[in-house]
């Protein structure tokens, strides 16, 4: 009855459709009903959901509370990861397994510096901007031997990273000779928890500055563009001068720097680490969070707005089922019930038949016969 | 030029993984050769003064990742420090918190005929197979901190610690504390652990006995301090009273007590929510000592020397006088813990 969409966007523009059928079309519809959907649910079971006031911290220092905060607050690793993986997974066609290690790697690097090679500092040993470039540097170098392994020596995406995945833990208890080294000072818990002053929590602060230098990126360099071209097809983008190698090796670098910031914030939180706890399966959220945005994980055109979206309803579908006290032990099965419903109806099949279906129904009777 | 260029970051990278894999001592790679070829040809009788017969006890460790917790880093260092060559021991070391991969390990160490094999289980079940392996290869198996569940003929010694025991103790303690309501929080550890059923089962009883002992919320956090801190806010935004946490490790106690601090509610000595945590780390000894935290329970991780001494009696042909033997183990709060106990028992 129609020839597949290649382009979403030409289509739209075709008159005659209903506004149904182009919303479902858009590649934001996934993200924004779930989450319309979660947010109807908590509106309807108990609106004090959504209740936010201001309390007061145990420095004294006036704090942002409540659910929404909460959500907004802890989405922010997964958020920064799934732009990473965004990038990665549309230029490779596959994904990076490797980034929950990775932050494992880059926490202990800027804690060991920090602590200055010390199991427990009171006082900042190392300015902390330094210790963070430390970090941001190392896990890219880490980045850039996921993406040298995919890029240049052409190994599936999931299988060159695996490495990491398997050692990334060990290394991370290796840089710090397998102690669990303790920061103390309370300027190195800024950037996880609040700055003096300023109700909002700062990684809801760093996210934003993420995501708008990643809006920059995308808005005024190449970045997006070469991206897409060579996840779409790496031949003809060589055929037009651009080098799918290289560009590969760059996402993989760009995710390794996301990794090391939201490996920060997470270390930050608490000022300490647990090198095989940190982290641990956020690698699986990263990527949901990816096709929960309506990117297609083969690769090629990618929607890095759909991935944010996409993990703020995972996180906000984990801080609802905390609320609703789901047991301990069935809160995966829960997760898994919510992401089969949110996969299959995201897949570019059921999409189709339910634009069709509100259509009139006699050209559907028509079809049929 | 660019491809040189990567060629030579790869190898870098390589090589860095490779020095890592030295670092860590090898933890699951390279096990150790069949036991009996091994003292044959070691050749390094010479260095080893303590054993008369000059022949290397083999032994085979099984123990959970080192970097799960502070008690788990303690217990594993001992470990290897005492299971050397230079106390007569050829031994090797497998570290996972699988217990599937634990068992196919313990399986292998069975097959290359080990002379002991040290267990310190994942999970309490699962392991009859590898235990009945054991026993046929005349393997003589020591659990060690943590119980499984079968019959004490399939081991010659336990040195554990008693889950169940300090469970009771925490619960009697916070008993004593005589509130007129208790509304806990419960971040329980990874499910199915030995510790978490012993911290869990004294708890579940007295709630369950008592009208005036609920559960605000009873979830776990996987041993993870993050999701700890996570479970706590979300209680806090729901807005329900609660007045205890009861976290089974000192890791979740800290998660719970920075999602405490931030939003302004008062814990410790004093404060309106008591805390409470398990094991041996010394930052959770200080934070009891300072009276942030009310209530440790130690888990002593030095199961080490007692576990060498079974062996070393066996050897000579003593069979240990108790099967079961407990680490000495007990509740510190904020009101009794000194800076001397905080030095002998911290890790």
């Amino acid at each position: 009855m129609m020839t597949p969409v290649k382009n979403p966007e030409t289509k739209l523009k075709q008159p005659g459709e209903s506004l149904f059928k182009r919303l479902v079309r858009q590649q934001l519809f996934i993200p924004f009903a779930a989450l319309a959907l979660l947010v109807l649910f908590n509106l309807i079971a108990d609106p004090s959901f959504f209740a936010v006031s201001i309390k007061e911290n145990s420095l004294g220092n006036p704090v942002l509370s409540g659910n929404i905060i909460s959500v907004l607050d802890n989405a922010s690793e997964l958020v920064i990861l799934a732009i990473g993986m965004t990038l990665v997974t549309a230029s490779s066609g596959g994904q990076d397994i490797s980034v929950g290690a990775t932050m494992a790697i880059a926490g202990s690097v800027i804690l060991r510096m920090v602590c200055g090679g010390q199991v427990t500092a009171d006082t900042l040993q190392m300015p902390l901007l330094l210790a963070v470039l430390i970090g941001i540097v190392v896990t890219a170098l880490f980045g850039a031997f996921n993406g040298a392994l995919v890029a240049y020596f052409k190994i599936q995406p999931m299988v060159a990273t695996l490495i990491m995945f398997t050692a990334g833990r060990s290394i991370a208890a290796w840089i710090n000779n397998n102690q669990l080294p303790i920061m103390n000072d309370i300027s190195f818990k800024y950037a996880g928890t609040f700055l003096p002053g300023i109700p909002v929590p700062t990684p809801v602060f760093i996210t934003a500055f993420v995501i708008l230098l990643f809006w920059l990126a995308l808005k005024f360099t190449t970045l997006g563009l070469y991206t897409q071209s060579v996840g779409i097809n790496a031949n003809s983008s060589r055929l037009n001068g651009l080098d799918p190698k290289l560009i590969k090796l760059l996402t993989y670098v760009i995710l390794g720097v996301c990794v090391a910031v939201a490996g920060f914030i997470r270390v930050s939180r608490s000022g300490s680490i647990n090198y095989s706890r940190i982290a641990e399966n956020i690698e699986m959220d990263a990527i949901l969070a990816v096709a929960l945005g309506g990117n297609a994980l083969s690769g090629g055109k990618f929607n890095i707005y759909g991935s944010i979206l996409g993990a703020y309803v995972i996180q906000f579908l984990t801080t609802t089922l905390y609320k609703y006290e789901v047991p301990s032990t069935a809160l995966p099965a829960y997760k898994a019930v919510v992401v089969i419903l949110l996969v299959v109806l995201s897949a570019p099949v059921v999409r189709e038949k339910l634009s069709s279906m509100k259509k009139a129904p006699v050209k559907a009777a028509k079809e049929v016969s | 030029m660019k491809k040189v260029f990567c060629l030579l970051l790869t190898l870098c990278m390589v090589l860095a993984l490779a020095a890592c894999g030295g670092g860590n001592g090898g933890g699951d790679s390279a096990p150790a050769d069949s036991g009996s070829s091994a003292p044959a040809d070691t050749g390094s009788d010479a260095q080893e003064p303590a054993d008369a017969s000059g022949e290397l006890i083999t032994v085979g460790v099984i123990n959970n990742d080192p970097n799960e917790s502070g008690y788990r880093t303690a217990n594993d260092a001992a470990m290897r420090a005492t299971f050397t060559e230079e106390n007569g021991y050829k031994a090797t070391f497998y570290n996972n918190n699988d217990a599937a991969q634990q068992i196919a390990t313990a399986q292998q160490m069975v097959q290359d005929e080990v002379d002991f094999l040290l267990l310190s289980p994942a999970s309490t079940t699962g392991w009859d197979t590898v235990l009945q392996d054991a026993q046929a290869a005349g393997t003589q198996v020591i659990l060690f901190d943590r119980m499984l569940e079968a019959d004490e003929s399939m081991y010659v010694a336990a040195v554990v610690s008693d889950m169940p025991a300090e469970g009771k103790t925490a619960v009697d303690w916070l008993a004593a504390q005589g509130l007129d309501e208790y509304n806990i929080i419960h971040i329980q550890g990874h499910m199915g652990s030995d510790a978490q059923l012993g911290r869990t089962g004294a708890l579940d009883e007295k709630v369950a006995a008592e009208g005036n002992w609920n559960y605000v919320t009873q979830q776990t956090a996987d041993w993870d301090e993050a999701t700890a801190r996570t479970i706590t806010q979300s209680v806090i935004d729901s807005g329900k009273p609660f007045n205890v946490i009861y976290a089974e490790n000192n890791g979740m106690a800290r998660g719970a007590v920075a999602a405490l601090d931030a939003a302004g509610i008062t814990h410790g000595k004093d404060g309106d929510v008591i805390v409470m945590g398990f094991d041996s780390d010394k930052w959770a000894f200080e934070a009891v000592l300072e009276g942030s935290w009310n209530y440790m329970g130690l888990c002593n991780p030095l199961q080490a020397d007692t576990v060498d001494g079974i062996i070393k009696d066996l050897a000579a042909g003593n069979a240990p006088a108790q099967k079961i033997i407990y680490t000495p183990e007990q509740g510190f709060d904020c009101d009794t813990l000194t800076q001397a106990d905080v030095d002998t028992y911290g890790t």
